[in-house]
């Protein structure tokens, strides 16, 4: 379930006034954008946009950045940008940083195979490459492997399962995530091409036979990005929300607040299922996530991301 | 008695493509029962006589004959097909048939656009209940594996924007990787599959275009795999490609699999490069391609291929 709060009826033009006002003169009103923008779903958010730039002649966007600083503008930027857009966004970051590979991961496995389509229609807008060849021409093995396999699956979607290809490639995968008998690729492709009906089907299998989780060894070998990956494909196949809330949870945790991560999440899962990663954060940590949030956050970043995660004012 | 030049016609009507329909109407119809045993005797390569005296058909001419009379019936069918349930349904064909067969999963995945090469992923979905890439994991065994399953997964920018120090230092790279392919075969080179499946046509044009200046030759020449050189052919000169296609299987000795690839061409080129297509074939052969089609084929077949190709006239 979705947490954003946002009206039925709303007049862009309206808001786009209000935005226009709120840059106006020494200083920038954040809390009027926050109230404004917050409360807007990604169809509202887009035809603000648009009618700022025909009242304005002006991208919306670009005065923005101008205009408000720090995380709260990176999470205002990626908020305002159609999901798609987003996460094009998002991938090429780690692409120009060459780190933190496994966000690739978990772009490409939580979307639905349309979506991530998309995604890959928006890095060819925006960046003249497609996804699949910066990814490629910036990693090199088992990563490049993963992570050019997951960013160009199109997976089949539908309930059809076949039990004796679970068997067999529950072995695979144990093959190559516990023993390592070099079955890497092997275990790639399978986690690249199969649906996530019969990957699921898969990890079932793999739990009767070994008593264990499969991704349940992995966390201790997260040394390398390879392995960070495909942890990050395994456990968002599994049950993304479980995935997310730990996420979360260590940003949050740590000395200096990972803000990125954070805001990676809130601003992502807002309008899918950030109450579902809420509801399981209360559960494991016994205080809600927006008192976490507004413990380590501040200022106009904590008043964004606490609004987006239902907060009425 | 049958004229000599009747069963000329005859023999014309059933050889080449397709099948002279109205030959067969207006001169086998109304012959005799003696005029036909006549043709019987007198046409060993259809006939044999048996030694119980009487002149049976070549079974195997037979089953040839079927294809030609279903030849017209498979282009009709093929035409009104929508392009992604085409290409499809080609690349289960060509996994079926094996290894010969996969230079046309190379023909679909580089010679159509972006989108439709999607496209012809989402019919893969719908009329097989499986993904394409799954399907060639599975019944592809050999060092082709990787290339097929990265070139049909590809989603290719398609804009002009090329940048040439990458694509020289690429040319240069293959060099490399070519000449080293007798320690490490091509297939397995990572690298040359990453350029090959990720990159846009433009730039690996430029990137030919660069490797024939440093090198004096052309990469699909250097290239010694069947399956590179096609990659290279469809995704540098895609006209230049199918017209050595169509020549091939228009030759009077080319088998049954050739022959197919006359229809193939001419119905999922029609209504995108076939009049480059002609005019080129004009130029390397000094023969204009309706001529050499009027020549070859019979019947409706041949009335429905010259429409087709009378579209881009």
């Amino acid at each position: 379930m979705a947490t954003i709060v946002f009206p039925n009826e709303h007049s862009p033009v309206e808001d786009a006034e209000s935005l226009h006002k709120s840059f106006e003169g020494w200083g920038t009103d954040e809390k009027s954008i926050i109230t404004i923008l917050g409360h807007r779903n990604t169809y509202q958010r887009q035809q603000i946009r648009k009618a700022y730039e025909e009242l304005f002649q002006e991208d919306l966007v670009k005065r923005l950045e101008k205009e408000i600083h720090g995380e709260f503008e990176r999470a205002v930027y990626r908020w305002i940008l159609e999901p798609a857009d987003r996460d094009a966004v998002l991938a090429h970051v780690v692409i120009k940083e060459g780190k933190n590979y496994h966000v690739i991961a978990e772009i490409a496995t939580v979307l639905s195979p349309e979506e991530l389509l998309a995604v890959r229609r928006a890095y060819l807008f925006r960046y003249k490459h497609s996804l699949e060849e910066d990814v490629a021409a910036t990693t090199s093995g088992h990563l490049r492997q993963l992570l050019v396999g997951l960013v160009t699956s199109y997976r089949y979607v539908g309930e059809e399962i076949n039990a004796r290809l679970a068997q067999s490639e529950a072995e695979i995968l144990h093959e190559a995530i516990k023993e390592k008998k070099g079955r890497e690729e092997e275990a790639i492709r399978i986690l690249t091409t199969r649906s996530k009906t019969q990957l699921l089907a898969t990890f079932n299998r793999y739990r009767e036979a070994h008593e264990a989780s499969i991704y349940e060894k992995l966390e201790d070998e997260t040394s390398d990005e390879f392995h960070k990956a495909l942890y990050t494909t395994i456990r968002c196949l599994y049950d993304h929300i479980e995935y997310y809330e730990k996420v979360v949870h260590d940003a949050i945790k740590r000395t200096g607040a990972d803000e990125d991560a954070l805001t990676r999440v809130i601003v992502s899962r807002a309008e899918k299922d950030l109450r579902d990663i809420k509801e399981l954060y209360y559960q494991r940590n016994s205080v809600h996530l927006e008192q976490a949030v507004a413990k380590k956050t501040s200022g106009d970043y904590k008043n964004f991301l606490l609004t987006l995660l239902g907060k009425e004012d | 008695m049958a004229l000599p030049e009747e069963v000329e016609a005859l023999n014309k009507a059933f050889s080449g493509h397709g099948i002279d329909e109205k030959s067969l109407v207006s001169i086998l119809g109304k012959w005799k029962p003696e005029n036909r045993m006549a043709f019987r005797k007198g046409t060993p390569h259809l006939f044999i006589e048996d030694e119980r005296q009487f002149e049976k058909w070549d079974d195997r001419r037979v089953r040839l004959l079927k294809h030609e009379f279903m030849r017209f019936k498979n282009a009709v069918v093929l035409w009104a097909m929508h392009p992604w349930e085409r290409d499809a349904r080609l690349a289960k064909e060509a996994l079926k048939k094996g290894p010969h067969a996969y230079g046309l999963l190379v023909e679909i995945a580089c010679t159509r656009t972006s989108e439709e090469l999607l496209g012809a992923r989402k019919a893969y979905h719908s009329l097989f209940d499986r993904s394409l890439e799954e399907d060639i994991v599975s019944l592809v065994d050999g060092v082709e594996r990787k290339l097929l399953l990265a070139l049909v997964s590809a989603y290719r920018y398609e804009g002009s924007k090329v940048k040439h120090e990458t694509a020289k230092s690429e040319a240069q790279a293959l060099s490399a990787a070519i000449k080293a392919a007798h320690e490490k075969p091509i297939l397995e080179d990572e690298e040359v599959i990453r350029m090959l499946a990720t990159r846009s046509k433009p730039h690996l044009q430029a990137v030919n275009k660069h490797y024939k200046e440093l090198y004096g030759k052309n990469l699909d020449e250097d290239l010694a795999e069947l399956r590179l050189k096609e990659t290279v052919q469809c995704l540098c000169s895609a006209v230049a490609y199918f017209i050595q296609v169509l020549d091939a299987a228009l030759r009077f000795d080319a088998d049954k699999n050739t022959k197919k690839a006359l229809t193939r061409v001419i119905v999922t080129r029609a209504d995108t490069d076939m009049k480059q297509i002609m005019d080129e074939y004009q130029l390397l052969y000094g023969d204009s391609l309706t001529q050499k089609i009027e020549d070859t084929t019979n019947g409706n077949f041949k009335d429905f291929l010259l429409t087709l190709i009378a579209r881009s006239g």
